[in-house]
């Protein structure tokens, strides 16, 4: 289980180098399949509108995946992500066109904790709006 | 409609062992755009001290939430699940997912609650290795919303 990050070398505000990811439709179409998760929210436009939502929107678990990635680009080893949290504040609406919506994730370490741990505090936004809220990850570094 | 608070405390039996297997691994890794070699190559796997290529963090939700709809179908419980969103998601774990792990989850219903209409329903999966050793618990709280006024 080595991290490639030492735990001394890092202080509460250390900001963690931050990550963009676009997602189109089909992006939602390839994780439905990957994932098993077929609710048409995520794909049939009409279905979508028809319950409410502004658009086909994200999986929210979709956003959970990229939103760590964040950290494990950072540590290397996703086996040092020892918990990790979020919650569902807005959906990720995703137009029919080829830019699709782009989910901007930024992330800081926000406790020091016992064990070498870090506690990692998560941001992720997309079109402006706070698609997570309480997106934390516990880190096991080096 | 609320929801039946004696509900609060119930634990479904264990799901039958779900085999992870490399390429759903792969596959899930490819679907997020993660280009990590530690989902797909076994000698980088191995560089951290891994038996075998792990899954990303969120690969396992894939298992606890099929375990979970042992709760959310339960008729007895009466979730109207046309109406349900997720709300939040964790997982605390012992040791990342690998691939030839057989995974079972038995699932319990943490809480039940009613706040403005809407049932709030806390469900933990705790995932076991074939071993009977513990990889990883997920706390998944689905909101079911209440209907609009008509």
């Amino acid at each position: 289980m080595t991290a490639q990050i030492q735990y001394a070398d890092v202080e509460v505000g250390t900001e963690l180098p931050s990550g963009s990811f676009p997602v189109t439709r089909a992006t939602l179409v390839r994780y439905a399949g990957a994932s098993g998760d077929f609710n048409p929210i995520h794909w049939n436009e009409k279905f979508a509108k028809e319950v409410g939502l502004p658009d086909v929107i994200a999986h929210g678990m979709f956003t959970m995946a990229e939103a760590i990635r964040v950290v494990t680009d950072w540590v290397g080893d996703p086996g040092a992500v020892v918990e990790y949290g979020v919650r569902f504040t807005k959906p990720v609406a995703v137009p029919n066109d080829e830019r699709g919506a782009v989910i901007e994730v930024s992330a800081k370490v926000a406790v020091k904790l016992d064990d070498n741990r870090v506690r990692v505090d998560l941001t992720a936004m997309s079109a402006d709006q706070k698609v997570l809220g309480m997106s934390r990850a516990v880190v096991q570094l080096g | 409609m609320a929801l039946d608070q004696s509900f609060v405390g119930r634990s479904y039996p264990p799901t039958d062992p779900y085999e992870v297997g490399r390429e759903k691994i792969r596959e899930f890794a490819v679907a997020v755009g993660d280009a990590n070699p530690v989902y797909t190559d076994p000698d980088a796997a191995k560089a951290f001290g891994h038996m075998d290529v792990i899954a990303p963090p969120t690969f396992v939700f894939a298992i606890t939430f099929t375990a979970a709809s042992q709760v959310i179908e339960d008729p007895q419980l009466g979730l109207d699940y046309s109406r349900v969103v997720h709300g939040d998601q964790k997982f605390a774990y012992t040791r990342p997912v690998r691939a030839g792990d057989r995974l079972s989850v038995t699932s319990t219903i943490e809480a039940v609650k009613s706040m403005a209409g809407n049932d709030i329903i806390d469900i933990r999966g705790e995932v076991h290795d074939e071993t009977g050793e513990h990889v990883v618990t997920a706390w998944t709280k689905l909101v079911s919303r209440a209907p609009e006024e008509a």
